[in-house]
């Protein structure tokens, strides 16, 4: 290669790791707002910033949905299936919503250690299936369960 | 080129139309989210396609700027459009699949974000490009504004394992087996190889057409079109 060349393929080399280290260095320190929600763990630990609105994401307890009758009010447990935290929302949820589901949902912390969510989103998971396979597998208690790292990194 | 260009043409009719049928009317719908799932295969496939879309312009223009190339800095300049086309397709399909199964249009996480700079970036290339009236110092600028955003690429495809997401990780990988069965995944494969060879054939027109308009005033291309 004669030098003229080698000396631009080293400048582009240099813009494209240059460009590369320094980003990757500032995703680094700014890891913690890039992530869209805090863990159950997170928010037990006390790592999730208070009175503040936050997200939060984990698993739906199983049994844990309780309705209201008179409104629209649901309290549902959520967990990453290392710690739970109580979740009250007010509204209308998402069709994939149930237990079992992973959802996002925003609100804030209240004194008592409930989470008041003004918005509650289902996580789907890369897994799909078609519905007879799905209920077979229901059937033989093989149905994959999501894993707690998905809510955990 | 001439000659490939035709059979590519009918490769990838054959595989889109095949595929879309296959994908709209024969494989399962899915056990959660019904048929609202099957926009996975517009989804993935421009997707995928935007991102490898963009790693060509930037390696195009790296060999544009290192070894003076002008087809390379053609074939960055053709690609340009088709990659926002395919970001912008894949945005607005996620965007209708995530109001029914997310309950949202849009979120502010990594993988969406950093999809929608991509986007951006593809626009910064083609209005930079038109921006410049010299040929040689617009492939130069749109070369080094390709190469600068490169970093999003490793971005885009790890935001959902570097971080918390609403979106999901991928199911399609290429050294993992699929989270999805076969009948459902031999469509979406189908399309994805539809895509590439639909990038294939509009790439090597455009590129063509590039040739067309920069040499106009030579005598072969005068000659060209008399013949017609």
């Amino acid at each position: 290669m004669n030098p003229k060349r080698k000396q631009r393929l080293i400048i582009v080399l240099f813009i494209v790791f240059g460009v590369g280290i320094a980003v990757g260095l500032t995703m680094f320190a700014l890891s913690q707002n890039i992530n869209l929600f805090y863990s159950p763990t997170q928010i037990v630990k006390g790592e999730a910033p208070e009175n503040t609105r936050i997200r939060a994401g984990g698993m739906v307890v199983e049994n844990s949905v309780q309705r209201d009758p008179n409104s629209l009010k649901v309290t549902f447990g959520m967990t990453d299936y290392a710690e739970n935290v109580t979740v009250e929302f007010t509204g209308i949820l998402p069709d994939l919503f149930r237990e079992g589901q992973g959802i996002v949902a925003q609100g804030m912390m209240d004194e008592s250690g409930v989470f008041q969510a003004s918005e509650v989103l289902a996580k789907h998971d890369e897994n799909y299936m078609p519905p007879e396979v799905a209920d077979a597998l229901e059937k033989a208690g093989k149905m994959p369960k999501p894993e707690a790292e998905v809510f955990n990194k | 080129m001439g000659k490939l260009l035709p059979w590519f043409a009918i490769v990838t009719a054959a595989l889109l139309v095949s595929g879309i049928v296959w994908a709209l009317a024969f494989a399962p719908s899915d056990y959660q989210q019904g048929n609202s799932f099957r926009i996975i295969y517009i989804h993935v496939p421009s997707a995928i396609l935007a991102q490898s879309c963009y790693m060509l312009m930037a390696i195009a223009g790296a060999i544009g700027l290192i070894w003076k190339m002008k087809v390379a800095d053609m074939v960055a300049k053709s690609s340009a459009p088709i990659g926002a086309t395919m970001a912008l397709l894949a945005l607005v399909t996620g965007a209708i699949w995530g109001k029914p199964t997310w309950g949202s249009w849009w979120v502010w996480d990594a993988r969406l974000t950093s999809m929608l700079i991509l986007l951006f970036l593809y626009l910064g290339v083609i209005a930079l490009n038109s921006a410049i009236e010299s040929e040689a110092t617009a492939a130069q600028a749109t070369a080094v504004l390709a190469l600068v955003g490169l970093v999003n690429i490793p971005i885009i495809k790890y935001s959902v394992e570097w971080w918390n997401t609403l979106h999901q990780p991928a199911t399609f990988t290429l050294t993992e087996r699929p989270a999805m069965p076969a009948e459902m995944w031999v469509p979406l494969l189908v399309m994805v190889i539809g895509f590439y060879c639909f990038f294939a054939v509009s790439l090597m027109l455009r590129t063509r057409n590039e040739i067309l308009h920069r040499e106009r005033r030579a005598r072969w291309v005068r000659e060209l079109i008399e013949k017609q």
